[in-house]
């Protein structure tokens, strides 16, 4: 039977939403880390995501299509950069550079991320119970 | 007289093979709800068993690699959703129609697998005669 596609679609949709849970953990906790140059500075990073067909056939058919991470991309948005002379890692002009992530759409993003993860797992969930139906068959 | 499968079982095992790749697609539609420039595709299963008709007009095919939709049993039966609100990414998946037809196309599995159950169980008494 064919169906067993489903778990590698559904396994691939829960690889790229847990990559992208990780990143947005790993700017929410870089979110106040300090530096004194630019490129030292903790950048947000944001996953990308493709479509990718499973075989020859599912190109032609476009029947199963697994999640593609085709990479990380640091965002490009302007660095936070303060006045701040006492501060111990200030720079010699007296600025610190804070990273260019954004809390609100990081928490956001979670809660997408994870409700998504969610939507795979129910997906999982129900075509496992399905094919036990289906190898009960007749009996 | 020997037992015919396929005049025992009528439609239902054609049901069950459609409706396990339908249930591919809409997998492929969920797992892929955040990818940019994704459409979402869906068949109409009902429109297959029925035995839709070939449409009534051709493509016209002047290239030797020209694809003609007539007979192309697959392609051109597997449809692209119209989306209630498009997001800006070029994404057309919308994840709570998603999840419905999911759903009814789960259901609608389980009715053909409990027909063709209800079958085997009605061969089975036949053959035992009790």
């Amino acid at each position: 039977m064919s169906s067993f596609k489903i778990f590698d679609v559904a396994g691939s949709g829960m690889n790229a939403q847990m990559l992208r849970l990780n990143l947005t953990a790993s700017n929410l906790a870089n979110a106040d880390s300090v530096s004194s140059s630019i490129e030292q500075t903790y950048k947000s990073r944001q996953p990308v995501f493709a479509a990718r067909f499973r075989d020859a056939f599912d190109r032609l058919h476009g029947t199963a299509t697994e999640v593609r991470v085709l990479g990380v991309v640091e965002s490009p948005a302007p660095l936070r950069m303060e006045y701040a002379p006492h501060h111990p890692m200030a720079n010699e002009d007296g600025y610190i550079f804070k990273p260019n992530v954004n809390p609100v759409e990081e928490l956001a993003n979670m809660i997408a991320a994870s409700r998504a993860y969610q939507n795979n797992i129910e997906v999982l969930n129900t075509a496992k119970e399905l094919m036990i139906q289906t190898l009960r068959m007749g009996q | 007289m020997k037992i015919s499968f396929t005049n025992a079982l009528g439609l239902h095992p054609q049901a069950l093979r459609l409706r396990a790749r339908r249930m591919e697609v809409l997998a492929s539609n969920l797992a892929n709800a955040d990818t940019p420039n994704y459409k979402a595709r869906d068949f109409d299963v009902e429109r297959l068993l029925r035995g839709e008709p070939k449409p009534k007009v051709p493509l016209k095919t002047t290239h030797a690699g020209h694809l003609s939709l007539a007979d192309d049993s697959q392609n051109g039966r597997l449809l692209y959703r119209v989306p209630q609100q498009a997001a800006l990414d070029g994404n057309t998946v919308e994840e709570h129609i998603e999840q419905a037809k999911f759903a009814e196309n789960a259901l609608r599995y389980q009715a053909s697998l409990r027909f063709v159950n209800g079958k085997f169980a009605g061969l089975l008494t036949a053959l035992k005669g009790e």
